[in-house]
């Protein structure tokens, strides 16, 4: 079997994405995934068995003391030096802001061709094959690449399967990096401790509020429903250009895309580019106070209410649930 | 300084946009085309530095010919020129023809900034910036949620999943900004006047010294299959008696949801 590559992100302070188990479990469906991470030096032997136990065979790390000084240049300079150790069929990456990034400068720098955001990819007679959902999921297309390698970039959340935990062996290599064409990183500010809820992409279940929830304090209500059901938080563009969250919450064409298998959308009208990011969830719940709001077109159960007195005794009922079984 | 800004026509998120079902193109017929929101705040960004400060703003394109329309509200918006790259051979162009076909415009213009949307709403690529810099082996600094220009360099605020982080570039530089950069300026009366008299160029893949078949020598993407899916249609509403909050309780619990 060839060689996959998976180009796993690692944080400033080492931390291996949450994406790295989803694409090395892609990277396992196409032939023998290999974890490529350019990394701060000294970091070969944790991530080994970080990415071994996410089922990486082999973890190829470059290591370079500019992952933290130079945006890109690391990771793209470490998966053209994988690319010609390696000889891979594939390239993988996460669709995330650095990871489509850094896949078009790999892409264009090995003359290969790109598929961006797939929700699956599969190997149909040795070509990669990868799926998008398109328009808000209301089109599933099939795209490969031909004459030349293929680099794809995986919607993160997407792919459920997961490759077998082995020991991988390590490669760790030093990186020369040329920096010459990428910006200059003068400070790092990582977002404050992740709370327990799980990730708005590739959630189960999520609560979104919109500007229906009036105010920061308000919008409460919002994260109260979310630990409830375990869920993650959403919002609506106008949630946040009003300051309630921040703008990573945003689920929509300008926003996060997800299919969870319960959305909940609290005083949100339903506009259609916030459709645009949750209307392949698998159900959809919706409370406004508008009868005529939009987003009860694509509901599967719409309460016409105030979501300031429906949703605490929804919460009250789902806790009397709790407590009775 | 001279600073380009890259802006593309999409169809309207507003209408319902749709795909050619045998091409897996999109399909231009069904839905307004419009200059992309974010190309709009790009755009702002140029014209704010040159609000006071000495430059010249190019509005540059790569689409049909109806995308000139766009140009048009870029020149009314305030840009003083427009470039327009249009060709037959670019129908169904992927983003790596089209990020080569704008590398090439680029290098034929000359810049020393050009200011991109971090990711075009009908696409959502979020790529051609990346690749056109690589093209051009200039420095990048995208994603930005805020940005300062000054004569040698230009910097800001990338937000990304994880966090932030402070980034400058030397110039020449590509950047793209985001939905939180900035708000775009409504053309005024004097605006769209004016912008009927702004020089717009017009070039060929030729002009570029591009052959849209050369670009077999590197990989290219190919639509297989394109299949639409049914709409969604609306469930249960009820309306709230004082109740509704079990009634949903009940609900998602018979869908074994809670
Ligand atoms: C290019 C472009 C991209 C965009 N991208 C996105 C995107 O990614 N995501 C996104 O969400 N939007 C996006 N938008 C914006 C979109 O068009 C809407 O403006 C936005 O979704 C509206 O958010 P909202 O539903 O919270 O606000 P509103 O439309 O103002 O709706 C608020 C709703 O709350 C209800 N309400 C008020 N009080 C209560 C109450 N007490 N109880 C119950 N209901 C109540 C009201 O009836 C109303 O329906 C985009 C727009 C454009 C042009
Ligand atoms: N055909 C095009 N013509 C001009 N600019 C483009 C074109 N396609 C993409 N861009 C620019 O690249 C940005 C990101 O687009 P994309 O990578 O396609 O999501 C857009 O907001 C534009 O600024």
């Amino acid at each position: 079997m060839s060689n996959v590559l998976a180009l796993i992100e690692v944080s400033p302070d080492g931390h291996v994405s949450t994406t790295a188990a989803m694409l090395l479990g892609a990277a396992s469906r196409l032939g023998t995934p290999v974890a490529v991470v350019a990394a701060a030096p000294g970091s070969s032997a944790a991530l080994g068995e970080a990415l071994g136990a996410l089922g990486a065979e082999q973890v190829y790390v470059a290591e370079t003391a500019e992952v933290v000084t130079s945006l890109l240049a690391p990771q793209v300079a470490a998966l053209a030096l994988a690319f010609s150790a390696l000889d891979p069929s594939a390239i993988l990456v996460a669709n995330s802001i650095d990871g489509r990034e850094l896949a078009a400068r790999v892409a264009a720098r090995l003359k290969a061709g790109l598929l961006i955001d797939a929700v699956d990819v599969r190997s149909d007679g040795g070509a990669v094959v990868a799926s998008h959902s398109v328009f808000g999921g209301a089109y599933n297309v099939d795209s490969a690449v031909e004459g030349g390698p293929v680099v794809v970039t995986v919607r993160q959340g997407a792919i459920e399967d997961r490759a077998e935990a082995r020991s991988a062996s390590v490669t760790t290599v030093p990186l020369d990096v040329d920096a010459a064409a990428f910006a200059v990183i003068d400070a790092i500010h990582p977002l404050p401790a992740a709370s327990d809820r799980p990730d708005l992409r590739g959630a189960t279940t999520v609560v979104s509020g919109g500007r229906g929830l009036q105010s920061k304090e308000k919008f409460v209500l919002v994260e109260q429903l979310a630990d409830t059901l375990g869920a993650a938080v959403g919002a609506s563009r106008a949630a946040v250009d009003a300051g309630f969250v921040p703008q990573t919450s945003q689920v929509g064409q300008t926003g996060v895309t997800v299919s969870p298998q319960l959305y909940i959308a609290l005083g949100i009208s339903g506009a259609i580019q916030h459709r645009a990011g949750m209307q392949t969830a698998k159900t959809i719940v919706a409370i406004n106070k508008d009868a005529d709001a939009p987003i009860f077109e694509i509901a599967d159960f719409g309460i016409v209410g105030d979501v300031f007195t429906v949703v605490p005794q929804l919460i009250d009922a789902i806790g009397k649930r709790g407590s009775n079984s | 300084m001279k600073i380009v800004v890259l802006v593309k026509q999409v169809p309207d998120t507003w209408g319902e946009r749709k795909l050619n079902i045998d091409t897996g193109w999109l399909d231009r017929t069904s839905s307004d085309a419009v200059i992309d929101e974010i190309n709009e705040r790009a755009l702002e960004v140029a014209l704010s530095y040159q609000d006071s400060n000495d430059a010249e703003v190019i509005a540059l394109t790569v689409g049909p010919a109806s995308a000139k329309d766009v140009l048009r509200k870029a020149l009314a918006m305030g840009a003083d020129s427009a470039i327009h790259i249009v060709d037959d051979q670019l129908a169904g162009a992927d983003l790596i023809l089209t990020a080569r076909v704008i590398a090439a415009a680029l290098t034929k213009a000359d810049f020393d900034l050009v200011i991109a949307g971090n990711e075009a709403t009908d696409g959502r690529g979020g790529v051609i910036p990346s690749l056109v810099a690589e093209y051009l082996g200039v420095r990048q600094a995208t994603y930005l949620d805020s940005v300062t220009i000054t004569s040698d360099s230009v910097s800001g605020e990338r937000g990304t999943e994880n966090g932030s982080m402070s980034v400058h570039a030397t110039l020449p530089a590509i950047i793209s900004v985001t939905e939180q950069s900035a708000e775009p300026r409504f053309p005024n009366f004097k605006g769209i006047m004016r912008a009927k008299k702004k020089p717009v160029v017009v070039w060929s893949l030729g002009d570029l010294g591009i052959d849209a078949a050369s670009s077999a020598d590197s990989g290219h993407s190919v639509v297989l299959s394109t299949r639409q899916r049914p709409a969604r249609t609306a469930g249960t509403k009820i309306v709230d008696d004082g109740t509704a909050g079990v009634a949903l309780a009940d609900f998602l619990a018979a869908g074994h949801l809670i």
